[in-house]
C-alpha cells in the first residue's frame, strides 16, 4: 500500500478516535469534584477508623488490602522471572574487568564531576526512600515508591563507576531473601488479621495516634513489607541489566 | 489557577507524547520516553494524585527508560563484537 493511501486511511480514523475521545472526556465529572458515595465515605471516615492521615493508604492496604497483595505477588513473579531469564546460559560467560574497561569505557572514563556527585548523592537517595517507606501511612508515598528509590541509590553507585567493587560487596542471595520476605510478611500480616479478628488483612494492631509514624495500626508495617520486597526486586532487575551489559557474553563473542 | 496549570501540563504531556512516537532513534527516544515518564508524574501532582505521580516518576522516568538504555548497550555492543568478528 502506497504512504498516501495508508495516510488517506488513518485520517479518518484518527478523527473518530478523536471524536470519540472528546465526547467521553466532557462527560467526565470536573476536576477535583467528584461526587461519588465511596469517595465521600472514605475521605469522611479514614481518619477517625483507621488514624491514617493518607487517604490513599487506607484503601490501598487496609479496605481492599487484599488486591495490593495480588500486585505485589505480581511484582514479586516478574522479578523471578526476570532473574530466571536473564541469568548466566550455557554458552555465555562473565567478563572478569575492572571498573574503567567495563562497557567498553576508554581510560579515563566517566567525568570526575559526575563520579563524586553521584557518589554524594547515595546517601540522600537511601535516607529519602526511607523516609517514603516510614511515611506512607502519613503523607503520599510509601512501600512501592520509597523501595524503587531505594534501588535507584544503586545507579548511582554504577554512575559513580564503582559497579563491580558494589557487585562484589552486594550479598545478592540476601537480597533474593529480602525480597521473599517481604512478599511473605505481608501474606503473614494479612494472617494476623484473619487470627485475630476472623478477616483475611483485617486491620488488628492499635491504630495509634494519627500524624504519628506508627499510625494505622497494620498500615506502616504492611508498608514496611512492601518497601523490603520492591526494594529487593527492583534492584536485582537493575543487578541483572547492569550484568548482562557489562559482564555476560557469549563464549564466541558477541 | 489549578486550571491553569492543568491545562499547561497536558499540553505538555500532548507535546512530549508526539515527540517519543516522532523521535527516531531509540537511544535518544529512550531519553525522550523519560522526559515523558517525569511530565505524566507532574500531570498526576496536577490532578490530585501525588502517590501515583510518586510511583510514575519513579517507574516512568527512571526504571523503564534505564532498562530500555541497557538493553540497547547490550544489543548494540553484540553487533559492534560481531562486525568486528567477520
Amino acid at each position: 500500500m502506497s504512504r498516501r493511501a495508508r495516510l488517506w486511511l488513518l485520517a479518518p480514523a484518527l478523527a473518530g478516535f478523536l471524536g470519540l475521545l472528546v465526547w467521553g472526556m466532557t462527560g467526565l465529572p470536573g476536576s477535583g469534584d467528584h461526587q461519588g458515595a465511596v469517595a465521600a465515605t472514605i475521605a469522611r471516615t479514614a481518619v477517625p477508623e483507621r488514624h491514617a492521615t493518607n487517604v490513599v493508604t487506607t484503601v490501598t492496604l487496609d479496605y481492599r488490602g487484599f488486591d495490593t497483595l495480588g500486585e505485589e505477588m505480581i511484582l514479586f513473579s516478574a522479578a523471578l522471572g526476570l532473574v530466571v531469564l536473564l541469568r548466566e546460559q550455557r554458552g555465555e560467560r562473565k567478563e572478569e574487568v575492572d571498573d574503567d574497561r567495563a562497557a567498553g569505557r576508554k581510560a579515563p572514563g566517566t567525568s570526575e564531576g559526575l563520579r563524586i556527585f553521584s557518589l554524594a548523592l547515595v546517601g540522600p537517595t537511601v535516607l529519602l526512600g526511607l523516609y517514603i517507606v516510614a511515611h506512607g501511612a502519613l503523607t503520599p508515598g510509601g512501600g512501592f515508591q520509597g523501595g524503587v528509590i531505594l534501588a535507584t541509590s544503586l545507579l548511582l553507585v554504577y554512575l559513580s563507576g564503582k559497579y563491580l567493587a558494589l557487585r562484589e560487596l552486594t550479598p545478592i542471595p540476601a537480597l533474593e531473601a529480602g525480597e521473599a520476605l517481604g512478599a511473605v510478611a505481608f501474606a503473614l500480616i494479612g494472617l494476623g488479621g484473619l487470627i485475630a479478628s476472623g478477616v483475611y488483612l483485617h486491620n488488628f494492631i492499635p491504630l495509634g495516634t494519627p500524624k504519628t509514624i506508627l499510625s494505622g495500626g497494620t498500615i506502616p508495617f504492611l508498608y514496611l513489607a512492601i518497601g523490603l520486597e520492591v526494594a529487593g526486586a527492583f534492584m536485582l532487575t537493575f543487578l541483572e541489566f547492569l550484568d548482562q551489559t557489562l559482564l555476560v557474553r557469549s563464549r564466541s563473542g558477541g | 489557577m489549578t486550571a491553569a496549570v492543568q491545562v499547561a501540563v497536558l499540553l505538555l504531556v500532548a507535546a512530549a507524547g508526539t515527540a517519543v512516537v516522532l523521535t527516531r532513534d531509540t537511544l535518544k527516544q529512550a531519553i525522550v520516553l523519560s522526559f515523558y515518564g517525569l511530565l505524566l508524574g507532574i500531570l498526576f501532582f496536577a490532578y490530585q494524585a501525588p502517590d501515583v505521580g510518586l510511583s510514575q516518576i519513579t517507574v516512568g522516568s527512571v526504571g523503564v527508560p534505564l532498562m530500555l538504555l541497557l538493553t540497547l548497550a547490550k544489543v548494540r555492543r553484540r553487533e559492534a563484537d560481531r562486525e568486528k568478528g567477520e
